[in-house]
């Protein structure tokens, strides 16, 4: 016979739902945080939608979209943010190009994610030889200047979509490797992991179970934060010719293509240029806020 | 104090020698084969197999990589591909103009970042602190180059206030220096905010304000000083963000540094050349973070030497 649920007792909280909401809330609650989710919001809309919101085809080279002398169109009715040197429609290209940005802040900042966590936490929780080889490896990566690696990168490699992603990935592990080491290291010695280790549990479910739910805020921090050190990695590497390669839109390849031509055409250059601000800062922004709602040691400090 | 210096020289010596370990696999993992490129199109398979064997690329691995330290070691980076000179030289060369854009940076940095960091703590909470937080975050989510070609549009372009770009004078200096600046001035105005906050707390505050010191006083004298020792602390390790933003700032304003010597290699695909100046960066880099570990005690007494 199975003893009835007393009433008195509280209804076991859903661990699980109750502080995602409570962070939403918390988030919705910041105007900034407003901001910037509204910004991520237009530009993942911009993207998705980029056939429907645009008649033109972002390679599509206009007769009409340049003057008679072979000049770019400032903005007008027409091309709203004006034609690039080829006389192609700016705007498209800009929407098309979010779908780089996007693609990239998500492949390559995912898996730097994967690969940091995985290097801090098995370094943070095993320690020893194994430890030390991997720490002293994160070391040795923050000594390197993370553009300059990631130049000789791409340079090695034949630059495409994939390769971009994966060079930005390579050179931005580490700091989540840092962090999460710490809390690893520090998460390890606590009572409740020694009596888990006592029960018998494994490696694997102490790993899962209990210390990775509690790097879940770090990581959701890093993570939002990290795009924004993508996006900008990824249209500095395009700036200077070795990220996504043209005709494939990217923000930063669209003004790499057009720079020679600023001076006269500025908008090709600061139409692109506010976009990779927006973006960036939209994901600083809501990092920022959730560093504060989801890490009370950090709160009011920065 | 000899004993802590002995083993971070040690350490830092171990971390330089990862470095060459790193970029050797990376030369040697080339898919773009090297003695090709030398030999040209037309080179038959003895010629290529001769060359190689000149430049010793036929050895294993670990000789190779001997080889190669031990080059480095003597100050030899390899030569150009394309240039056919040494690449030591090439950076020798335009290292006083990369170092003069950096201590412009730096000047910049902190003269915007610190001032901004102590009036948002002094404000703190009021709309003023907040719009210097959104600044600070702007500052750090702007593209270089896109800060730069606007700064260049602005001040150069339409108000010719400054040169369009070019190397010499002390106006050329400015825009780049600013542009640079502007990425870490949104970073050290965040650590000054919280650091003077940090302060303002502390016990011999309330006793300068509590004997009557005016406001100003106790700002300067007692709250500045201590606020910023931990900041300057910061700027050792600061060089590898500076290394990035001046490679893109170089190649807007055409500062004949080691930047724009990257950004020329890139274009030409010359593989020396870029990881010559990775790994005259990454040496900087490793000297800044040991520069500022053995000054920093002597600026903050607090901070003991382990």
């Amino acid at each position: 016979m199975s003893i009835p649920a007393s009433p008195d007792l509280p209804a076991r909280p859903n661990v699980s739902a109750r502080p995602k909401r409570g962070v939403l809330q918390k988030l919705a609650r910041r105007p900034l945080a407003v901001i910037g989710l509204a910004v991520v919001a237009i530009v993942v809309l911009g993207a998705l939608l980029a056939p429907w919101l645009t008649n033109f085809d972002p390679d599509q080279q206009m007769f009409d979209g340049l003057t008679l002398t072979g000049e770019p169109l400032p903005p007008n009715a027409t091309f709203w943010l004006g034609t690039d040197l080829l006389g192609r429609d700016l705007l498209t290209r800009i929407l098309y190009g979010a779908r780089t940005s996007l693609i990239i802040g998500i492949v390559a900042n995912g898996i730097a994610l994967i690969i940091g966590t995985l290097v801090g936490v098995t370094a943070g929780y095993f320690r020893g030889w194994v430890g030390s080889i991997l720490m002293r490896f994160t070391d040795l990566m923050m000594a390197f200047p993370a553009l300059l690696l990631a130049i000789c990168l791409a340079a090695v490699f034949q630059p495409s979509l994939w390769i971009v992603a994966l060079v930005i990935a390579l050179v931005n592990w580490v700091q989540t490797a840092r962090v999460t080491y710490t809390q690893t290291s520090s998460l390890a010695e606590r009572e409740f992991i020694d009596a888990e280790r006592t029960i018998g549990a494994s490696s694997a479910r102490i790993l899962f179970r209990h210390i990775l739910p509690h790097l879940v805020p770090t990581i959701i921090v890093w993570g939002t934060l990290g795009i924004s050190t993508t996006v900008l990695l990824e249209a500095t590497l395009s700036y200077l010719g070795i990220g996504v390669q043209p005709p494939t839109p990217s923000w930063g390849n669209i003004i790499f293509e057009n720079q020679t031509y600023f001076q006269a055409a500025p908008w090709l250059v600061f139409f692109p240029g506010a976009a990779i601000l927006a973006l960036a800062l939209a994901f600083n922004l809501i990092g920022d806020a959730l560093r504060d709602i989801l890490d009370p040691t950090q709160r009011g400090r920065t | 104090m000899i004993a802590y210096l002995c083993r971070r020289l040690f350490q830092s010596l171990l971390i330089l020698l990862g470095i060459s370990i790193i970029t050797f696999a990376l030369l040697y993992l080339l898919p773009a084969d090297p003695v090709r490129q030398i030999a040209g199109r037309s080179a038959t398979p003895a010629t290529v197999e001769s060359i190689r064997r000149q430049l010793g690329l036929d050895q294993p691995f670990l000789v190779q990589y001997g080889r190669y330290l031990w080059n480095l070691v003597q100050g030899d980076l390899g030569r150009s591909y394309i240039q056919r000179s040494e690449v030591s030289e090439l950076i020798v060369a335009r290292l006083p103009a990369t170092l003069l854009l950096m201590v412009g940076a730096i000047v910049c940095e902190l003269l915007i970042g610190l001032t901004m960091g102590l009036l948002a703590a002094v404000r703190r909470g009021s709309a003023t602190d907040q719009s210097l937080m959104v600044a600070s975050f702007v500052g750090v989510s702007a593209p270089q180059f896109v800060v730069g070609l606007l700064l260049l549009y602005v001040f150069a372009v339409r108000l010719n206030w400054f040169p369009i770009g070019g190397y010499g004078t002390f106006s050329h200096l400015i825009l780049p220096s600013l542009t640079v600046g502007i990425l870490g001035a949104g970073w050290y105005a965040r650590m000054m905010r919280s650091s003077m906050i940090d302060v303002l707390r502390q016990d011999y505050i309330r006793t300068a304000r509590a004997k009557g010191l005016a406001r100003a006083t106790v700002l300067i004298r007692h709250a500045l000083p201590n606020a910023i020792l931990p900041i300057v602390a910061m700027i050792g390790i600061d060089v590898g963000i500076l290394m990035g933003g001046i490679v893109v700032v170089e190649s807007v304003f055409g500062w004949p540094g080691i930047g724009q010597l990257v950004w020329q290699a890139i274009q030409r695909v010359d593989i020396p050349i870029i990881m010559g100046v990775t790994l005259v960066s990454a040496f900087a880099i490793v000297l800044g973070n040991l520069l500022a570990d053995i000054v920093a005690p002597f600026i903050d007494p607090r901070i003991k030497l382990r």
